[in-house]
């Protein structure tokens, strides 16, 4: 390095070349946003009213009309056990699964692709279509709810803990292996205690998430709390609706709460 | 009594790490092989257990030939063969006695391994054993809360709940400091002669392999080039076995299979 080289006092981070890049990149995203905005088809009266329209919507709300509340807490209750089944169920077939579509423990190509296929085609849709499917098949109620919710969560706790074991030290399972155990028993003893944290972790944030998502499937008729604040919409019984809304509210403070506590324990 | 003929190791379609190599172990000896990384000392090591599927050649453990034996047979024929990892290879979040008795699940049935129910006599083997090594009172402990020195008493525990034939240490104290790494030379050496069990020991330090150990082998490049009493191994050896680099082994090598 030479004297001059030390001298010098002017830096910059980017070059010109890379700032006109960065510039155009940025004039791309504002042209890309722009064009979506003039594409679809906005009311603007209606935009610009919103504020009046929920001062009225909330003067009608006050104050929540708790008659209807022994029931509302029921279906609450109901919500929750719809959620909860599913998780347990889901966490459960979801371990196969993710045997399959983790690399390192798949037995073979095809089993992989099939394991793959069941998490994408679980995950790609929604639980509100999944639980539109199951009404028409399981008719109405909460057992369609709670099918719904399970192929969802399939897919989620699959993938994640799928990749949990596509992550795991292989170092232990090449010990084990050459202890002479069988495939099963490497498994147990190499690959799950290292899976463990991961499996409890999704196992209770997908309940945090069935949870909120058992409250909107009312809505198509597969049971929970969303049928009463469907009904109570239908009806303009807006106090009704307020205290469905505060129900859910405090429901999913509360799951909160119970996760937060379960994984502090747990983990 | 370990025998491996004509042992030959090829990754893809490149040159062979293991060239034509045989080795015989007799008696209740440690033998180190000592050379330089990439010789092939820890192919050769995994090639016995079939870790690493050798290409040809074969290795026979007191009278069983290993290289052809597959599923039930491969896995009751890795029982008898012990093996002590660099990086210690245990279960982290499982007690030292799990970590001690997964050496046993060869043996032991999928439900017993599952529940924990291990049988009276492997718990009171475990204990022996981890008497003998200093680690009894860890016996409830996580792995992960142990030193090093210690995790790796718990891998050579491990090896030897199998009841091994053989026990193969794949350069056991590279990852421990200097002391501690001569703590677990001197109780392979130990156990080695209480157990009447031979120990291959793959290392990197010369200075242990010639204090601790019965016979020292020379690898370089795939091939034996020395194999006597550690009090053979002079300068001229030593320079044999570690001088030159890999390109000018590769250069020779290419020479000589043309």
């Amino acid at each position: 390095m030479t004297l001059s080289d030390l001298n010098r006092d002017d830096w910059t981070r980017f070059s010109f070349r890379q700032r006109m890049q960065r510039y155009g990149v940025f004039a791309l995203c504002a042209l890309a946003i722009g064009w979506a905005l003039g594409s679809i088809e906005v009311i603007w009266a209606w935009v610009w009213d919103a504020p009046a329209q929920m001062g009225d919507l909330f003067g009608r709300m006050v104050p929540p009309d708790p008659t209807n509340l022994a029931a509302i807490l029921r279906v609450l209750w109901e919500t929750v056990n719809i959620a909860t089944i599913a998780t347990a169920f889901a966490v459960i077939l979801s371990l196969p699964v993710a045997y399959l579509a983790a690399q390192n423990t798949t037995p073979n190509r095809a089993t992989l692709w099939i394991g793959r296929f069941i998490l994408v085609s679980s995950r790609s849709i929604n639980t509100i279509i999944w639980a539109l499917l199951f009404v028409a098949i399981f008719g109405p109620g909460i057992v369609a709810g709670i099918v719904a919710i399970m192929f969802r969560s399939i897919g989620f706790v699959g993938k994640l803990l799928g990749e949990a074991i596509e992550e795991i030290d292989k170092r232990p399972v090449e010990a084990l292996e050459a202890t002479g155990a069988s495939r099963f028993k490497v498994i147990a003893y190499a690959i799950v205690p290292q899976v463990m944290p991961t499996f409890w972790a999704v196992s209770i944030l997908r309940w945090d998430i069935n949870l909120r998502e058992s409250t909107v499937l009312g809505l198509v008729g597969a049971g929970g709390i969303g049928i009463i604040l469907q009904g109570a919409i239908d009806t303009f019984n807006w106090p009704e609706a307020a205290t469905v809304l505060l129900a859910i509210l405090a429901l999913v403070i509360l799951g909160e709460i119970v996760s937060a506590w379960l994984r502090r324990r747990i983990l | 009594m370990l025998k491996i003929r004509d042992l030959v190791k090829r990754y893809g379609s490149g040159e062979p790490v293991l060239k034509n190599l045989d080795l015989t172990i007799e008696g209740e000896s440690v033998v180190s092989i000592i050379g330089s990384s990439g010789a092939g000392k820890s192919t050769l090591l995994r090639c016995i257990n079939r870790l690493v599927e050798p290409t040809s050649g074969s290795v026979e453990l007191n009278g069983t030939e290993l290289t052809r034996l597959r599923g039930r047979e491969l896995r009751a024929a890795r029982r008898k063969i012990g093996m002590v990892f660099q990086g210690f290879n245990l279960v982290d979040r499982l007690t030292v006695m799990e970590n001690v008795q997964s050496g046993r699940l060869g043996y032991i049935s999928t439900w017993a391994a599952l529940m924990r129910r291990y049988p009276r006599e492997d718990i009171r083997r475990a204990y022996e054993l981890m008497e003998r090594v200093g680690i009894a009172h860890y016996a409830d402990k996580r792995a992960d809360e142990l030193s090093g020195g210690e995790r790796q008493r718990v891998g050579v525990v491990r090896a030897l709940m199998q009841k091994p034939e053989i026990l193969l240490a794949d350069e056991p104290t590279a990852s421990l400091d200097p002391k501690t790494s001569e703590q677990i030379m001197e109780l392979l050496r130990a156990l080695s002669r209480e157990l009447k069990l031979p120990v291959l020991i793959n290392i990197h330090n010369v200075h242990e392999a010639k204090e601790y150990t019965d016979r020292i082998v020379g690898m370089r490049y795939g091939r034996i080039i020395f194999d006597d009493k550690p009090a053979e191994l002079d300068q001229e050896a030593m320079d044999r076995i570690y001088s030159g680099s890999p390109a000018a082994d590769r250069a020779e090598g290419l020479k000589a299979a043309s």
